[in-house]
């Protein structure tokens, strides 16, 4: 039975300003309601004036995923009641959106490539956000510091088979529109997903307002069996709404009647067409993930996967670029493998780490300074300091302070006799020839040297020393 | 000479909502001058209700910005005046502060929506103020009450701060006792802001000249037809020949398009007014909403009980107009409607410079004699086509009929205020004479 899948994402763009205002945007860690004026707040007699940046981010999404972009765009009012919405309509796009038609490629679950068509995207604002009381309060506070946020909401074509390849998509998707900077991904709520989902012969079911990729797959898969065992028990898929519970992972349909919205769409009157089909050959794309990822391999002589690796995140791309004259094969390792696995471990962003400090970091271990275990140590540190918000020591001094830098075999002659005479199973074995023998007496002297020497060096002293009777 | 202004009028015909008793004012070109500002454009630290008791209480944080351009000109801001209820009505007895009543005769009505305004120039207790014109506002209770009143053309002046009714539609514009004050005023208010995206970058700054020599004037056949008192017909004539003995001449002309005008005025003012009067659900305006109840049911409760009957009215009919099945045969038609008629005055206006026709058909009415809604509508007829094809349209006075004044509406093509002004100042300079 094949599923269908197709996804409206509400992106908020990242402009400095208000989509129809001067406030200002970047309203985290601040009060509510201090980020508002009488245009946000829809108060009585104020009007919108449209932000020319949310309108040229739009564009560059339209550019970048190859749309249609119509000589005359339009917005419209979609009225409804809801204690959040100030004016009781969101200003949005109805029939004329900003750009039409357009696709993006990813992989379908066999590998291949195949292309998701756009069907259209259109410029909206943000309601405010209610936020109840905790206590059982009669009452729930409104904060319109959201309100009036730029949105870019994308409708795509139900032209994906799975969860899994809408996962796949979003995530191409972000990569796309954090390469264009019109989007951070850092910030909460910045990406918001509508999925409709059906198997093929069945209805339609939307599940609304999923606030995360991970949350995508979880909620579609949830509705693939849920749908699958209604049939199975000859059940029929009824069309609705329904909501995905995030911690449960679990949807459940919404009442029926907030389903029965007529929203009465009709032309903003306080707004001019939009005519701006002729912005878009202004418009200069960056490099996008596909065209960066080959020339990485080209230009650094780098693998594949590395290549995939560093161009999926553009921060993390012009991380690398940063650190890649050091050298280039080495920085991709460190970086795409040692550093990004540091990262995911400690949740930090790689916005939070030097890259001079890295690029040093790259140097010592180029110059054999420090051993690949000592590099990785010092990274640690360097990384626990930029987690805590203390400045970053250079690596050279952690190495000084530690003592981490790379010795030779010879300093450590007493530490392998004190293994070597504490370990006798171990050497009777390397005698009678295991190999894993000698593995395991040098990760006890690394263990005890704290990594400052290369095991390679340090497997010929061991040897040396149980060969000549040390003990 | 900045300085406070001290107002305490003998407001018998219940012109203003709201007074202000010391009124500070600075230097500039109406420095000192007592100017009364319409209910429903945003005055910061005063009282806006649009003659509302949903917005009763309501004090704006911010200024329109005509009411900034007021202030910087050095006018006194002495009161806000009454109106119909959001604009809703031609007679101001909508109004949740009482009626108002017509200095001319004060059994009658002032006209409406900006009634107050009219009455408070007509009374002598300011000498100029503003009102807003949706469909008729401004000229309809100039021309009842006796006084000049200009509805500019759309996008001459903005709307920020004016509480909207039907935004496609209205626009502020100045009303006083003489054109030249119309002139005046209007010559500080249209001025630039960005804020207004339907606005034009066209200032007005002009001085009447009563030069009219060859003018064409376009004299419509359908305003002079059913419905028109023949005797407001005829002052309007005396009116017209006036403008023939200062050299202009007449040509008929006819504005197909108005059968259809009231119909299309009512399903766009009505939808739009619908969506504008939405966010008034007792969350931030009226008094707080009962929260024993579920928050939509409060929302119904609350406008229930707040609005007026003409304003319920209105907000079902747009409702309705634009409801999903509807939007296609009452809003989509309106707006063929409008384009036609739109169409018609830009066709007419080539071959003529100016159109002239009575402003109201008939002279006010008796207080609480249109009580069936349709026929209130109906003498919005004259009025409403200006609002439809955005351009400029002046009443003036022109005589009048038992003992009751009348207006000559002049219209013109779009942005050309200055040449309506004109005309109307050649002929008030004339009869004055």
């Amino acid at each position: 039975m094949k599923t269908i899948v197709g996804l409206e994402i509400h992106v908020q763009l990242a402009t400095a300003t208000k989509l129809f205002c001067g406030c200002s945007t970047d309203y985290r860690d601040d009060e509510p309601n201090t980020h508002c004026c009488p245009i946000c707040l829809g108060l009585p007699g104020a009007l919108p004036r449209l932000n020319r940046k949310a309108v040229e981010y739009g564009l560059r999404v339209a550019k970048a995923l190859d749309m249609k972009v119509p000589e005359e765009s339009e917005f419209a009012r979609k009225n409804y009641f809801y204690p959040d919405l100030p004016k009781a309509y969101q200003v949005t796009q109805y029939d004329k959106p900003l750009a039409i038609e357009g696709t993006v490629e990813i992989e379908d679950d066999e590998g291949h490539e195949k292309l998701v068509r756009i069907t259209r995207v259109h410029l909206e604002e943000d309601p405010g956000r209610l936020v109840h009381v905790a206590g059982g309060a009669k009452y729930s506070l409104v904060d319109y510091n959201r309100s009036g946020i730029p949105l870019l909401e994308i409708v795509t074509e139900p032209d994906m088979r799975s969860p899994q390849e809408a996962r796949r998509f979003l995530n191409k998707l972000r990569t796309i529109l954090e390469y264009l900077g019109v989007f951070d991904g850092d910030r909460e709520g910045s990406l918001r997903v509508d999925a409709n989902i059906s198997l093929e012969g069945s209805e339609r079911v939307e599940v609304k307002n999923i606030s995360s990729y991970k949350g995508v797959e979880k909620a579609l898969t949830f509705e693939v069996t849920r749908q699958k065992n209604l049939l199975r028990r000859g059940q029929k898929v009824t069309r609705e709404t329904r909501h995905f519970m995030e911690g449960r992972g679990i949807t459940t349909s919404a009442r029926s009647k907030e389903e029965e919205h007529d929203y009465r769409y009709f032309p903003e009157p306080d707004l001019r067409p939009l005519r701006v089909a002729g912005w878009v050959a202004e418009i200069d794309l960056p490099e996008l993930p596909v065209a960066r990822k080959n020339r990485f391999m080209a230009q650094y002589g780098i693998s594949l996967n590395h290549a995939r690796t560093l161009t999926g995140d553009p921060k993390l791309a012009d991380f690398y670029e940063e650190v890649a004259h050091i050298d280039p094969v080495l920085a991709a390792t460190w970086v795409a493998d040692t550093l990004l696995g540091e990262l995911n471990y400690r949740d930090m962003s790689i916005a939070a780490v030097p890259a001079d400090r890295i690029a040093e970091l790259l140097a010592l271990l180029r110059s054999e300074t420090v051993t690949d275990a000592a590099g990785t140590q010092v990274l640690r540190e360097m990384l626990d300091a930029c987690a805590a918000g203390s400045p970053c020591e250079r690596p050279a001094d952690i190495v000084e302070r530690a003592g981490l830098s790379k010795a030779t075999g010879g300093e450590f002659t007493a530490i392998v006799q004190k293994i070597v005479a504490a370990n006798p199973q171990a050497v009777e074995d390397y005698r009678i020839g295991k190999k894993g023998a000698l593995n395991f007496l040098v990760g006890q002297v690394m263990k005890e040297t704290r990594g400052r020497a290369d095991p390679r060096e340090l497997g010929k002293i061991v040897s040396e020393i149980i060969e000549t009777g040390g003990v | 000479m900045a300085g406070t202004l001290h107002f305490s009028p003998d407001d018998r015909c219940n012109a203003f909502i709201t007074t202000c008793k010391e009124a500070p004012f600075s230097d500039g070109t109406l420095a000192g001058v007592a100017v009364a500002v319409k209910d429903n454009i945003s005055t910061a630290g005063i009282q806006t209700t649009c003659g509302s008791r949903i917005l009763k209480g309501y004090v704006p944080p911010y200024d329109a910005h005509v009411v900034g351009l007021l202030r910087q000109a050095g006018a006194a801001i002495v009161g806000k005046t009454n109106m119909d209820e959001f604009g809703m009505g031609s007679t101001t007895e909508t109004s949740a502060f009482g009626p108002t009543r017509n200095p001319a005769d004060p059994s009658r009505v002032p006209g409406g929506s900006s009634g107050g305004s009219a009455a408070a120039i007509a009374a002598g207790l300011v000498p100029m103020a503003l009102g807003t014109d949706t469909g008729g506002s401004i000229r309809c209770p100039a021309a009842f009450c006796g006084i000049v009143g200009l509805k500019p053309t759309y996008g001459r002046v903005s709307r920020y701060g004016l509480i909207a009714y039907a935004n496609s539609l209205e626009q502020i514009g100045p009303m006083a006792r003489t054109v030249e004050d119309v002139s005046r005023l209007m010559s500080v208010i249209a001025k630039y802001d960005p804020r207004d995206s339907t606005m034009l970058d066209r200032p007005y700054d002009h001085r009447p000249s009563a030069d009219i020599a060859g003018l064409r004037v376009g004299v419509p056949e359908e305003y002079f037809g059913e419905g028109v008192d023949p005797r407001v017909a005829e002052t309007v004539q005396n009116a017209i020949g006036v403008l023939e003995g200062l050299g202009a001449s007449t040509v008929p002309v006819s504005i197909p398009g108005m059968r259809y005008a009231l119909a299309a005025y009512y399903v766009i003012c009505t939808s739009e007014a619908s969506s504008n009067l939405a966010r008034f659900d007792g969350v931030r305006y009226g008094p707080a909403v009962d929260t024993r109840k579920s928050w939509h049911e409060a929302y119904q409760d609350l406008r229930q009980e707040l609005f007026g009957p003409e304003v319920r009215r209105r907000i079902m009919l747009g409702t309705f107009a634009l409801s999903a099945g509807y939007a296609g045969r009452y809003y989509a038609k309106a707006q063929v409607a409008r384009r036609n008629i739109s169409q018609d005055f830009e066709r007419a206006l080539r071959e003529v410079d100016i159109i002239a026709g009575p402003t109201m058909p008939t002279v006010a009415f008796r207080l609480g004699e249109k009580t069936d809604p349709l026929s209130m509508y109906l003498s919005d007829i004259l009025t409403v086509p200006a609002n439809l094809a955005g351009i400029p349209a002046i009443s003036v006075p022109c005589g009048r009929v038992d003992s009751l004044p009348v207006g000559l509406q002049l219209m013109g093509r779009q942005f050309e205020d200055e040449r309506v002004v004109d005309v109307a100042y050649a002929y008030e300079q004339e009869v004055k004479a």
